[in-house]
């Protein structure tokens, strides 16, 4: 008997084994375990058998079932990994290939250089201002200290609206005066500290002048803004803006609406021209203490508050920051170079 | 301004080098450029003789020129120049010689004849663009002398651009005064020597009126030598700063502006009567002035009169009646002090520009009258001999400038001390004598030719500028501030273009301007901003649609092989409305071409317009209280255009563009466009929470035949009448045209999702909301279920 029951085993785990799919394994579920399989056949000559044989006997034959049923599920598990690594096998897609629908688009290179600007400006405290772009004399010129006949005004080419009676604003200049004087007839007081970026005009147009382009105005007027703030907040923003420790040179220079005023040049080194090139010293941008004429025609008082202005050419930064060496391919809005911006 | 070095080395001499001097200068605030004095350094050329020359036997326009270089030497030259004349000295290149351009000279045979070497013109020589004949030189000039040593052409220019502000450095004088400043050196040159006053030829000067002219000095030099020369060192100075040699009494005038920075005028003294007289214009006065300009005097203009009338427009130019010839023995020099404001005005309305009246319109030194006449006298008798009469003069002395500066103001403008010791100095350096008061305060007098030191502010620059920007450190402090409460519900610009660009759109910036015709086609009936003065006849307009500037980054790139692109654009457009100029930023965009980019995943078909409206409903911040209204717009298509409506007010459009303008403008293809306020994209709502519905929504799917006519917005609205609040959405999911339904009809299968916030709803429930739903449709609509 004994001799039987181990043939049964061996060969169920044999066939087990072997089994190739698990309909076949189910199979031979059936044919060892189940209701006339061998194995169950088995456990039906109990009834034939002396009680202590029929215990020792009953045990073998229950150890072989359970090695049997643990068996088939074994290898159930395996062909199922095994079927379920067939099956996907199949829908294998081609992952190369290129995902479908809308790719992203981008923004112009100066909005880009814009939304640094107002970013690194946002976060020291300046308040973002906008102001219209057709402008009266008294905002673009009088109240920045630039009368009628002055010779300053011809340092500006301007476009003029309505019998030259408004203008196309030559700069971000007249937001300045419109926040003072917005404060002022609210009733309150400085600290003001803005930034207004924005397009400006000038009827000038060659390889290098556009008649129109981008300016970022900022202005801090509180009761004791000193020129070393000013100092301190450029050179900070320029570093911040080209990522590295620029060197910045202020030198004097004639603004009507600032006094003292100043240019601020930076060392550029051309990146193609290696570590090693000196360099040269270019205009970023123009700036100043505020001109005590300005504070009087917006009705602050001049002995009590102090401030800061600069401009600052939008162009000529996203210039230098991209390598861009055409100023005419910023507004041929041309999509060999905007995609470059993505 | 073009300044000589040799000039400013001859009034102040620091020891530096003109590199080291520029940029000393730049650091004190003025920009320039060095130049060379000619485009490259003649070699071999030396001063020549023309003894005798011949005619050339084998051609009618050359010359065969005996030419003497020096030492006795003599050469034969081949030239073709026509004022070439015996006894003319001129530069002579010699065998050996190397031109500017690199031309070498070689002894060789022209048309048969031998030259040994070539007489040259000043372009020859670098020292001009274009010239002609030859370049003459002075009489008595050394022969054989080499070029470059008689004209002194060891020289460098320093070109300078000089801000409106310091009219006190369109001089060598003006410019020595800086350097000196500068360096902290004194001045070299003394002031110009009397003349020795022989005669009593004189005319009289009046001023009418005192504001217009602070000091008017004039002086009689007479029996001049009208054949005179000027000499080539005067000459080379006018030409190194940009001035032309017109002739002796003209090129003294311009040398001593030049010099000094006084402008002046030279009168043919043979033509002028009487008393000279500065007097405001009449009405129906005429003047012609020296560039043959005829002026109707409008009121107001300041003049140089004699006893017969205007003879000059003071300060700007004087007329052709006076002027000064080649035969002129006789002159009357004028140098005077005319007021900003009363010569600024003049040349602008009659569109003049000249040197005096740059010079004048930037301030020119009030104390300078006299010392301007005495170097013009000194210079004229140096060159053309003759005599000199009584300076005439009028004029008052102008108040001295007197500022007050505080020391603390200093420091509290600066954010750095400087000590009152070396702001002492540094004023002294520039003139500006300053005396001690209480408190820290200085009274201080600023000299006659800076016009643009006025107030307190104006001496901190200058204390700064001298002390040294750079020296003033950078200091970090603590900035006061005055937050705003920016509102959440205003979304930015910027928010919204990264939206468009996160869904494909591509940013595009143009000129503001538009081309008329074009924009009377996008967006016609808006009154349009006109500029006085466009830069070209297809930009006289400002923008009052961005379609424009579109349609031309459209162009430029379909030309370019980008037959597929989606751009958008954000910025100002510009109308009148009811007179006045109205500024409404808006964002725009134009598609064309493919809806996807070419590939394999995706049937290709062409973008439509419910691509478009898809991205534009991406942007509304608060979709609810949009709609979009079939419209009519001429620009776009009269069946795929739509009007934007935000709470009612339209806001923009979105549409095909019109295909009979597509042919009129040439454009590629079909587009579809749209453009919207930014303000109305920018709105939106700062949400409030709800609560998550907890019990299951319901869903029923209503297939209907309806006519043409009806809109999927029509259908939505009947639906949401009939329906009980618990109905949470209903959208179209199919429109079906076929040939069953026939031309007039179509069917629409509409979703419905209901659900109630406080239990399950019944079918029974749903079932008789359907009902009611089905009965408004086919009521109000026509509607029929479709089986």
């Amino acid at each position: 008997m004994s001799d039987s029951l181990d043939a049964i085993q061996q060969a169920a785990l044999a066939e087990i084994a072997a089994a190739p799919d698990s309909r076949e394994l189910e199979q031979l579920r059936v044919n060892y375990l189940g209701k006339k399989g061998r194995v169950t056949e088995l456990l039906k000559q109990l009834g034939g058998m002396a009680p202590e044989e029929r215990k020792a006997f009953g045990d073998r034959v229950n150890r072989v079932k359970e090695l049997v049923s643990a068996a088939i599920n074994h290898r159930g598990t395996q062909l199922a990994q095994a079927e379920l690594a067939a099956r996907l096998a199949g829908e294998t897609i081609d992952v190369t290939l290129r995902g479908r629908g809308e790719p992203a688009g981008g923004l112009h290179p100066l909005t880009r250089t814009l939304g640094r600007i107002e970013r690194l400006f946002n976060e020291l405290g300046f308040e973002t201002m906008d102001g219209p772009e057709i402008e009266d004399d008294f905002h673009n010129f009088g109240a920045l200290n630039i009368p009628e006949l002055h010779p300053a005004r011809a340092m500006q080419d301007t476009f003029y609206v309505d019998n030259g009676s408004r203008v196309l604003r030559t700069h971000t200049s007249p937001v300045q005066i419109r926040t003072m004087q917005a404060v002022v007839k609210s009733g309150r007081t400085p600290p003001i500290r803005i930034i207004c970026p924005g397009r400006v005009y000038r009827n000038d147009s060659d390889r290098t002048h556009s008649p129109m382009f981008h300016q970022v105005e900022g202005l801090y007027v509180a009761e004791d803004v000193h020129f070393s703030d000013l100092k301190y907040d450029l050179q900070t923003f320029l570093s911040r803006f080209f990522e590295q420790d620029v060197e910045a040179l202020f030198r004097p220079s004639y603004f009507p609406f600032v006094e003292p005023g100043a240019d601020v040049h930076m060392r550029w080194r051309d990146p193609s021209k290696g570590p090693d090139h000196p360099g040269r010293w270019l205009e970023l941008l123009g700036c100043g203490m505020v001109h005590p004429k300005v504070f009087e025609a917006v009705g602050l008082d001049p002995e009590r508050y102090t401030g800061y202005a600069f401009g600052m050419g939008v162009e000529r930064l996203t210039m230098l920051r991209y390598g861009v060496d055409d100023l005419r391919l910023f507004f041929n809005n041309d999509l060999r170079f905007l995609e470059q911006f993505s | 301004m073009k300044l000589s070095e040799q000039w400013l080395r001859e009034w102040v001499n620091p020891p530096a080098t003109i590199e080291q001097i520029a940029e000393r200068l730049v650091m004190g605030g003025l920009e320039l450029e060095i130049e060379p004095v000619c485009a490259e350094m003649p070699r071999g050329v030396v001063v020549g003789r023309i003894v005798s020359l011949e005619p050339h036997p084998n051609a009618e326009r050359l010359r065969v020129c005996q030419v003497d270089v020096g030492k006795g030497a003599h050469s034969a030259i081949v030239c073709g120049a026509a004022n070439a004349r015996a006894g003319m000295v001129a530069p002579v290149a010699l065998p050996g010689a190397r031109l500017p351009g690199g031309m070498e000279i070689k002894v060789s045979a022209l048309r048969g004849v031998e030259s040994s070497g070539m007489l040259c013109s000043a372009s020859e020589l670098g020292l001009a663009e274009k010239s002609e004949g030859l370049l003459e030189l002075d009489p008595d000039a050394r022969l054989g002398t080499p070029i470059e040593k008689h004209l002194a052409l060891d020289d460098r220019i320093l070109n300078l651009e000089i801000t409106p502000n310091r009219g006190d450095c369109l001089s060598v004088v003006g410019l020595a005064r800086e350097v000196a400043a500068l360096f902290g050196v004194q001045m070299t040159r003394p002031r110009a020597k009397q003349a020795v006053v022989v005669g009593v030829d004189r005319h009289a000067v009046e001023i009418e009126s005192q504001a217009d002219c602070s000091a008017y000095a004039g002086r009689v030099m007479y029996g001049l030598n009208a054949r005179a020369r000027t000499p080539d060192a005067m000459r080379e100075r006018l030409r190194r700063s940009g001035v032309r040699s017109i002739q002796p009494l003209v090129d003294v005038t311009n040398y001593v502006m030049l010099e000094l920075g006084q402008p002046m005028h030279a009168f043919d003294g043979s033509k002028l009567s009487g008393t000279v007289r500065v007097r405001r214009a009449r009405k129906g006065e005429a003047l012609t002035l020296l560039n043959d300009q005829a002026l109707e005097l409008q009121h107001d203009e300041l003049l140089i009169c004699d006893d017969s009338g205007p003879v000059a427009l003071a300060g700007v130019m004087g007329g052709a009646s006076t002027a000064v010839s080649a035969s002129t023995s006789r002159v009357f020099f004028e140098s005077a002090c005319f007021a900003m404001s009363a010569v600024a005005g003049t040349g602008r309305r009659h569109k003049l520009a000249s040197d005096a009246l740059y010079r004048f319109e930037r301030g020119v030194d009030p104390d300078l009258q006299r010392a301007a006449l005495e170097r013009a006298t000194e210079l004229t008798s140096q060159i053309c001999g003759g005599e000199a009469g009584p300076v005439s003069y009028a004029g008052r002395a102008l108040p001295e400038t007197r500022i007050r500066l505080r020391h603390a103001r200093l420091t509290k403008l600066l954010g750095h001390d400087i000590s009152a010791k070396d702001v002492e100095a540094l004023l002294a350096r520039l003139n500006v004598s300053t005396r001690n008061e209480v408190g820290g305060t200085w009274a201080t007098q600023v000299p006659s030719w800076r016009y643009d030191l006025r107030i307190e502010a104006d001496l901190v620059e200058e204390v700064a500028r001298l002390y040294g920007y750079d020296r003033i450190p950078a200091k970090p402090y603590a900035a006061q501030l005055a937050p705003g409460r920016p509102s959440e519900a205003d979304r930015s610009l910027s928010s919204i273009k990264q939206r468009l660009a996160a869904r494909g759109w591509r940013e595009v910036i143009s000129l503001a301007f538009a081309d008329r015709a074009v924009q009377e086609r996008l967006n016609p009936g808006v009154e349009a901003i006109a500029l006085d003065n466009p830069i070209a006849d297809n930009q006289s307009l400002m923008r009052s649609t961005l379609w424009g500037g579109l349609i031309e980054a459209w162009r430029y790139n379909h030309a370019r092989q980008a037959p597929r692109l989606r751009l958008f654009e954000a910025g100002v457009c510009f109308t009148r409305v009811g007179g006045a100029i109205t500024e409404t930023p808006r964002v725009a965009g134009l598609a064309a071409g493919s809806a996807w980019p070419e590939q394999w995943g995706a049937p290709a078909r062409a973008i439509d317009f419910y691509d478009v409206k898809a991205d534009l409903e991406a942007l509304l911040g608060e979709p609810a209280a949009f709609g979009f209204e079939a419209g009519a717009h001429s620009a776009l298509h009269p069946g795929r255009c739509a009007r934007v409506v935000e709470r009612g007010r339209a806001v923009g459009w979105i549409g095909e563009l019109h295909p009979g303008l597509v042919a009129d403008l040439g454009l590629p293809s079909a587009a579809v466009v749209f453009e919207v306020d930014a303000a109305a994209l920018r709105r939106s709502r700062v949400p409030r929470a709800r609560a998550v519905p907890e019990f299951p929504a319901s869903r029923r799917d209503l297939a209907l035949v309806v006519p043409e006519t009806v809109t999927g917005a029509a259908l939505e609205a009947a639906v949401r009448k009939a329906a009980p609040e618990t109905l949470q959405e209903v959208f179209v999911f199919d429109v079906y045209r076929g040939p069953n339904l026939g031309t007039t009809f179509k069917s629409m299968a509409l979703g419905l999702i209901f659900q109630d916030s406080s239990r399950t709803l019944t079918d029974v429930e749903i079932d008789s909301a359907m009902a009611r739903i089905n009965a408004e449709v086919a009521a109000t609509l026509g509607a029929t279920g479709r089986t």
